[in-house]
């Protein structure tokens, strides 16, 4: 139920950066939040927000995701955002990891669920409210016309489908990213094409230009916050958000059984073995295996600073 | 009406002889819905089909017994779709059927997957003509100029059979997943909701709806709150109610407004601060919303418990039942494996005394309203033998377990009863368990 073998160093990371000073935590910091951060009850609610970030990674897109489960567990993930944030646990946390040395390759399509909560972090502001945007996602078309007879015409405003074909990063991305994209605009003109075989890149809207205003210049643009689930290429300044995330894996929850073997019922996958998975089904948007392997020695490499060992 | 060694003497009834029906070995039962009269039942199926049962008279030889339900009629009510603009799939699943009252010698039923609603016709056929002029019994015809005299054709009865054909096809008027329809009681009208709109239909038109109900907020972003069940009152024709995933039910009057987006009578219980999680908010969501029949009351599902409300009365429940309260501290693994969305079902008895619903484990539970007493049962092969009658289960939720007490920890949660129906007269109830039928009946002295 709770995570397997949850390592006191863990809790030993909460504390290094409070007391190590590599970061100056502020001065809102204070023990209590810490001791939050080193407590059972944060660690039970960290795992509950890896397992709720899992489950909204994972919707099955052959079908339509079932939207009352991805609401519900979406106010979840927002109830833990929020609860974090008030007891300055949130603000340690990318603290923590700004201190510490990004890669260059990282797992984009995850950042697409904190871009906001970056953008508000690095304004010191609360982060903003976990967002369903991707529950749109599945339901592009807005406007049903319903004329005549039983073969009504369909009028849509746009948007790429996600292509069950297209194995991995547009979809996993889409369950984020697509809110403003989808954004119910009626008056649109069809401002996306359908294309099936590409990952949702080219799929920005006037939407999304007022999001884009809200992230940091240099961290994405808005084709890496939609688009695809890739190992970037080196890209300039460390991603709080992405770190962030990243923190929020706890190595000791996931065996490196299931890291290498690839995908395991939902709740035992991390971003690892998603990244496995994907690499199993093909290159479509993967660079390549290899640069999967190397990137994921990069990420243990980064869990290692982080969990202080 | 005898009574057992169990001193539990609850709903009259289901002491249960009962019957099995109908493994349905590769399709789970997804919906089963009695007629008005009893006389038939209907069940739905995850490959789109629809199976009806007909109640047998009693046989003069066991009058103890009432009838058996048997197999009446058997169609593929939806197909699996594609949708190619959104490359997904529609699932073939049927949601929900709902009967039309009965007007003629046929009977109507509207089923429904997660974006068409169908109207079937289902009528007997048990005579046909013969002694045709223009063509003999083969059906070959007949060279016109061979024909000497003129004969008048003649019905002559023949093996019954039993034809479904469909009617009208309400399409394309969902964006999102139909969770609910329900026929409205002026019997021209029904409603269809989905996560987020509820549309109103005319039975004998299927290229428009009214969209009456309309939460979807201009930005997506801020989508919070779906809607998970809506019914018609069953006497006013203007009032319907829908509830979310918030746990709360709104009751509509159609009357005040084209679009009821604002409610007549906001019912919600406050939340018990002491017992708040974050699970909270997952185990309040509303999975089924039924009246009575009295349409005095309302009754709801929500994870753990049914709640019976007044409908003049919004701030509160008039009466709780705890259906599973032991897996309040099992929330996190059922979170986990997915359980915590279960969407369970629940019935009202004709007379509104008693209300049903399931649980895990193939169990289901009862609750007498005026007595308070409630029982649980099991619906598997196992533990009911045809005409046996069912005994009461018990799950032990502290550290001793008695015999044949069941421990939450070894309870089976992938055997669910999430869609029960009980008889509008009789005290038959159908249960289903994933892909098996099971109706019990109580004895009759």
């Amino acid at each position: 139920m709770f995570p397997k073998g949850t390592k006191r160093k863990f809790s030993d990371s909460g504390e290094e950066p409070a007391v190590s000073g590599d970061e100056p935590a502020p001065a809102a910091a204070p023990s209590a939040a810490v001791r939050a951060l080193t407590s059972a009850y944060s660690l039970q609610r960290q795992s509950l927000l890896d397992m709720s970030l899992i489950k909204l990674q994972l919707c099955h897109m052959l079908v339509e995701p079932n939207l009352c489960r991805s609401v519900l567990i979406a106010n979840t993930v927002r109830q833990i955002q929020e609860e974090m944030t008030q007891d300055g646990t949130w603000q340690i946390m990318t603290q923590a990891l700004a201190a510490a040395q990004c890669p260059t390759d990282r797992l984009v399509a995850t950042e697409v669920l904190c871009r906001q909560t970056d953008a508000a972090a690095q304004a010191g502001q609360s982060p903003k409210p976990f967002s369903v945007v991707g529950l749109e996602e599945g339901y592009h078309a807005e406007e049903v016309v319903m004329e005549g007879d039983v073969e009504t015409e369909v009028t849509m405003s746009t948007l790429s489908p996600v292509s069950p074909q297209l194995s991995s990063a547009s979809y996993l991305a889409g369950t984020f990213g697509m809110g403003p994209c989808w954004e119910e605009d009626e008056d649109d003109d069809g401002e996306c094409e359908e294309d099936e075989e590409e990952d949702s890149e080219e799929c920005v809207s006037e939407g999304e230009e007022g999001d884009r205003d809200h992230l940091s210049a240099d961290s994405r643009t808005g084709e890496q916050v939609f688009g695809t689930f890739e190992i970037k290429h080196p890209a300039p300044p460390p991603d709080p958000a992405l770190e962030e995330l990243f923190s929020d894996v706890d190595p000791s929850y996931y065996d490196l059984d299931t890291v290498l073997t690839g995908m395991q019922s939902a709740p035992k996958m991390g971003p690892y073995d998603l990244l496995e998975s994907l690499s199993s089904h093909g290159p479509t948007a993967l660079s390549s295996s290899s640069s999967c392997r190397s990137d994921l020695n990069e990420l243990d490499h980064i869990m290692e600073i982080i969990v202080g060992s | 009406m005898t009574k057992k060694s169990h001193t539990v003497n609850v709903p009259d009834l289901v002491s249960g002889i009962h019957s099995v029906f109908c493994p349905f070995s590769a399709d789970i039962i997804s919906t089963v819905e009695f007629n008005y009269s009893g006389d038939l039942l209907a069940t739905g199926d995850k490959g789109g089909r629809v199976v009806i049962f007909q109640h047998e008279q009693e046989s003069k030889n066991r009058p103890q017994l009432r009838g058996e339900y048997n197999v009446y009629s058997t169609f593929q009510s939806h197909e699996p779709e594609f949708d190619y603009l959104k490359s997904l799939e529609i699932e073939e699943k049927i949601n929900k059927i709902r009967w039309l009252p009965q007007q003629n010698a046929a009977h109507f039923l509207l089923s429904t997957n997660d974006k068409t609603i169908k109207l079937w016709k289902i009528s007997e056929r048990d005579k046909r003509a013969e002694g045709y002029n223009l063509k003999d019994e083969d059906g070959r015809l007949r060279d016109p100029f061979r024909i000497t005299s003129l004969r008048v054709p003649v019905l002559m009865p023949m093996d019954l059979m039993v034809e479904a054909s469909p009617r009208r096809i309400f399409a394309n008027a969902h964006t999102y997943h139909i969770n609910s329809i329900s026929v409205n009681s002026d019997h021209e009208t029904y409603l269809s909701a989905d996560d987020l709109r509820i549309n109103l239909w005319h039975l004998e038109i299927t290229d428009r709806s009214f969209n009456i109900v309309d939460i979807k907020p201009a930005n997506m972003e801020e989508l919070t709150e779906v809607i998970t069940a809506a019914e018609c009152h069953p006497l006013q024709c203007n009032v319907f109610v829908y509830s979310s995933s918030k746990g709360t039910i709104r009751l509509c009057d159609m009357r005040a407004a084209a679009l009821c987006d604002r409610h007549s009578k906001f019912f919600e219980e406050p939340e018990d601060p002491s017992s708040r999680s974050f699970f909270s908010e997952i185990i309040s969501s509303i999975s089924d919303v039924k009246f009575s029949h009295s349409g005095r009351y309302m009754m709801t599902r929500d994870y753990l418990s049914v709640k019976v409300w007044d409908l003049n009365m919004e701030n509160r429940p008039v009466e709780t039942y705890q259906v599973h309260e032991y897996l309040r501290s099992k929330l996190c693994s059922l979170y986990e494996n997915d359980c915590i969305f279960d969407k369970f079902e629940c019935c009202w008895n004709g007379s509104d005394s008693a209300i049903m619903t399931g649980s895990y484990n193939n169990f289901f539970r009862m609750f007498d309203r005026n007595t308070r007493r409630d029982i649980t049962l099991e619906a598997s092969r196992e533990s009911s033998k045809p005409r046996a009658t069912l005994k009461p289960r018990k799950v032990s939720t502290g550290g001793k377990r008695k015999k044949d007490e069941i421990s939450v920890d070894s309870l089976d949660f992938n055997k669910k009863i999430l869609h029960t129906a009980w008889h509008p007269k009789d005290n038959v109830i159908a249960v289903a368990a994933t892909n098996n039928l099971y109706i019990f009946q109580d004895k009759i002295n």
